[in-house]
């Protein structure tokens, strides 16, 4: 059952459902009644993305899922990339599959953005990732998908050993929206950060979903995803780190941490460490609070307003992991986004 | 300046303050002392606005505003500042980032410009030299990891930059040694002059060493059961506040 399935049968019994362990809390059966028809082409202008400012990265764009099926990066070499996905239609579909390879002792800054300009599209995105031997991806992605919209972004990623993935995605949320990523992780001293954060209003639903398998000696991963969710907005996070039998001196750590800002707003957390090693070092944790009255109270004392103390309370919980990008562009692109999110309104 | 006339305050439907009157005419800093129990915080967390603290009855006013018309901030902008018993840590918010964006709110408020960052930061380093606070906690998360006496500090030394009309010091003296108490009343007494009024809410007399109040007024039972000079505090010290619950009761 997949979303791609799906769109190449037409066939709306192929889409995941609640039925589906891995989709219970995010069903596209109850979401999409029929499947649209394949998305146009389209060669209009789009506006500048969320990553303009960045300037020293080069564009991909690729629009309703037209557009190049490959990036690479040769060994030794260094790219900036701005990935844009543009979704510019309304009830169509689309899928595209695009593999990215880095070359071993490659390093790629992927700064990935999703634009939703039309309204209830349906979007499937398949990336393969490839990181050599000792090469690094930093890959920071904004989800900005239209609010009728449905989109499942799947990414499986191929670390080689000594190699490093740090990727941050941030989300505002679709109709049903899935962020997957799997990791094939060969230990080896690669390493691995996936960080995630989600502010979600309205009726908005987010899924991130992560899969880590460990399958050799001495790795890292290191997982932090914060959100807040307000009205009727659900945010799914799954997370799940294996660790297999010959995988020792694995280090693992998984956080979720979340704000509830709504009485209807709802939060799935399902994490999971399933550990066959052992010599392991693995721990996970993962909160949901409310917003603290009293230090709302007391921001308000100093003057200021219930909508901007709310935010400022809710950017300093998230920043936590938005602190964490190392590309220092992309970072203060990440800082403005959270300030951009309204999240303090209710 | 600030004039309380027949305050009664429920909180969870049980009364704590009933029928307080107090006035405070700018330039004087007036002592309030009372036992534990006697409603000195639902005084102060009532004039600055805190929910759950509901007013039955009476009014407050500060230079003829109507306090209970406004919401928490919005006195805030009008001159009215609350230094914390307890004051919150605030994971995540560099202190200078907090104190720019009260301030600037405040500003706002006042329909008043926005300080800039350089005018904003001579202002801090000024202020924090005389308060004796290192620079680089400024730079730290509001109050996350400081001790009793530096987050006291913190709290006079917002005072220092958004320069409020009225004070009210909640137990200012609690959690403090002797050197702190000295820094911190210093730093109160510097923000004394003939615009400015303080409510100085207090359980013990030490503090007043320090603070030198024009009139001490004594909180028992929800309401001011009395009033005199500064000699009334070291009385209290002498005899307790054993007299007055009786007198309130």
């Amino acid at each position: 059952m997949s979303l791609a399935l799906a769109l190449q049968s037409g066939d709306v019994t192929s889409l995941p459902s609640r039925r589906d362990e891995a989709w219970r809390y995010t069903d596209l059966r109850a979401a999409l009644r029929a499947i649209p028809e394949a998305s146009p082409k389209d060669g209009a202008m789009v506006p500048a993305g969320p990553f303009a400012a960045t300037a020293e990265a080069e564009a991909l764009v690729i629009v309703n899922g037209f557009g190049p099926d490959r990036l690479t990066v040769a060994s030794g070499e260094h790219r900036t990339v701005s990935l844009r996905f543009i979704a510019s239609a309304a009830a169509r579909a689309h899928h595209k599959a695009l593999a990215i390879e880095v070359a071993d002792g490659g390093v790629l800054t992927l700064l990935e953005s999703h634009e939703g300009l039309g309204s209830d599209y349906v979007s499937d995105l398949a990336i393969s990732l490839q990181i050599g031997a000792g090469a690094t991806v930093e890959r920071v992605v904004i989800l900005n998908d239209s609010a009728e919209a449905i989109s499942v972004v799947t990414a499986t990623v191929d670390l080689g050993a000594n190699a490093t993935l740090n990727q941050t995605v941030l989300t505002t949320g679709g109709k049903r929206q899935r962020f997957e990523t799997h990791v094939s992780h060969p230990g080896q001293g690669a390493s691995v950060r996936l960080d995630g954060v989600y502010l979600l209003g309205d009726a908005r639903h987010s899924d991130q979903t992560t899969v880590v398998s460990h399958k050799g000696e001495g790795g890292t991963t290191n997982q932090l995803t914060k959100g807040a969710v307000r009205d009727n907005a659900r945010a799914v996070f799954q997370g799940k780190i294996t660790v297999e039998r010959r995988a020792d001196q694995t280090d693992a750590r998984m956080g979720h941490h979340a704000l509830i800002l709504s009485e209807r707003a709802e939060i799935d957390a399902k994490p999971e460490l399933e550990i066959y090693a052992d010599d392991v070092s693995c721990a996970h944790g993962n909160t949901v609070g409310a917003l603290d009255e009293e230090a709302l109270f007391y921001i308000r004392s100093r003057g200021v307003p219930l909508i901007e103390a709310r935010a400022l309370l809710i950017s300093a919980f998230v920043g936590e992991v938005t602190d964490r990008i190392s590309h220092d562009g992309a970072r203060h692109v990440a800082q403005d986004w959270l300030l951009a999110s309204g999240m303090g309104a209710s | 300046m600030l004039s309380v006339t027949n305050l009664h305050v429920e909180v969870g439907g049980t009364p704590i303050l009933k029928g307080l009157s107090l006035e405070v005419p700018a330039g004087e800093v007036h002592a309030i002392m009372g036992p534990n129990g006697a409603g000195k915080s639902t005084l102060s967390y009532t004039l600055a606005g805190r929910e759950g603290y509901e007013v039955t009855q009476g009014t407050a006013t500060l230079n003829g505003d109507d306090l209970f018309a406004l919401e928490a901030n919005e006195r805030a902008a009008r001159g009215l500042f609350l230094s914390f018993q307890y004051p919150l840590e605030i994971p995540g918010v560099p202190s200078l980032t907090f104190i720019r964006t009260a301030l600037n709110a405040q500003r706002k408020a006042r329909g008043e410009d926005e300080i800039g960052a350089p005018a904003f930061l001579k202002l801090a380093r000024e202020k924090a030299a005389s308060l004796k606070i290192d620079f680089d906690m400024l730079k730290r998360p509001l109050n996350v990891g400081f001790s009793g006496g530096e987050k006291k500090r913190m709290e006079i030394f917002q005072m220092a930059m958004l320069s409020p009309k009225f004070l009210i010091l909640d137990e200012t003296d609690s959690g403090l040694d002797i050197d702190a108490l000295r820094i911190v009343s210093e730093g109160v007494n510097a923000l004394r002059s003939p615009e400015r009024g303080m409510l100085v809410i207090t359980h013990y007399q030490r503090l007043l060493d320090y603070i030198k109040p024009d009139r001490v007024h004594v909180l028992a039972g929800g309401k001011i059961v009395a009033s005199g000079g500064p000699e009334l505090a070291l009385e209290l010290e002498e005899t307790g506040y054993d007299r007055f619950s009786q007198v309130a009761a």
